[in-house]
């Protein structure tokens, strides 16, 4: 099971600045092991954020976002105590969300 | 290098994959596989179903001038139009151009940072595509001095 990943949600002035950290291979399919073959790529490809159980933001990835993404966005109109998730899915079918309260 | 019998089965097990998961449940999500895997900045911009977009200094790209590191590039894209339904961040010289597309509802600011990889120096795209079908670029030139997709 994959790690958890760190959300913090800050309310600043109305909105919500949120900022996450996944953790994740993010092999990209292009680099060869020892023995010339290549890794396949294994990648995060969708990832969700709700505010209170509603759907906010989805975002599509490629390969190319870094090892353990960080992801920062503003949620117009959250307040404290609301609740943000966030759920990624990889490509092999993986999946993780996880919680956390803005303060 | 992959050759080109390598990147089709890769694709096809992809798509398998995808196929096999499924959706999330309770609303639809379909991965731009395409979109992916185009090699080029034209391909990727036409599988997202974008044609002829225009530089605008609404829409704006941070980035370093100089990155370190190509594995870590903090990238983020950013506009200040109406109407927007995705962003997108492009590299123009890695493998697959398109780094992630990001789509915006109304409870968002049009504002997501992430980090990205980059295999060597190259131009970086921020592109926004508005509700209308239109789409609006900012690029800026980052020079890498370590690549970041092995070697």
């Amino acid at each position: 099971m994959a790690d958890p990943m760190r959300i913090r949600a800050q309310a600043v002035g109305g909105n919500a600045t949120v900022r996450v950290l996944m953790a994740h291979e993010m092999e990209t399919g292009q680099r060869k092991d020892a023995a010339g073959k290549i890794i396949p790529a294994w990648h995060i490809s969708e990832v969700t954020a709700m505010l209170n159980g509603k759907n906010v933001l989805t975002a599509e990835w490629g390969p190319a976002v870094a090892k353990n993404p960080f992801l920062q966005f503003t949620i117009k109109g959250a307040k404290a105590g609301d609740k943000v998730a966030v759920t990624w899915k990889d490509n092999r079918g993986e999946t993780r969300t996880d919680e956390a309260t803005v303060s | 290098m992959q050759s080109r019998r390598e990147t089709l089965k890769q694709s096809a097990v992809l798509a398998s994959l995808l196929a096999g998961t499924g959706l999330f449940p309770g609303y639809a999500f379909a991965f731009n596989t395409a979109a992916f895997e185009a090699k080029n900045l034209a391909d990727a911009l036409k599988a997202l179903g974008v044609s002829a977009p225009q530089a605008s200094k609404d829409v704006t790209l941070t980035a370093p001038d100089i990155a370190e590191n190509g594995a870590v590039v903090p990238m983020g894209a950013a506009t200040t139009l109406a109407g927007v339904k995705q962003l997108v961040l492009l590299v123009e010289k890695n493998p697959n151009a398109l780094v992630a597309v990001f789509n915006v509802s109304d409870s968002v600011d049009a504002n997501m940072t992430t980090r990205a990889k980059m295999g060597q120096s190259s131009d970086v795209y921020a592109v926004a595509i508005m509700n209308d079908g239109k789409a609006f670029f900012a690029k800026k030139e980052v020079k890498v001095t370590l690549g970041g997709c092995g070697g």
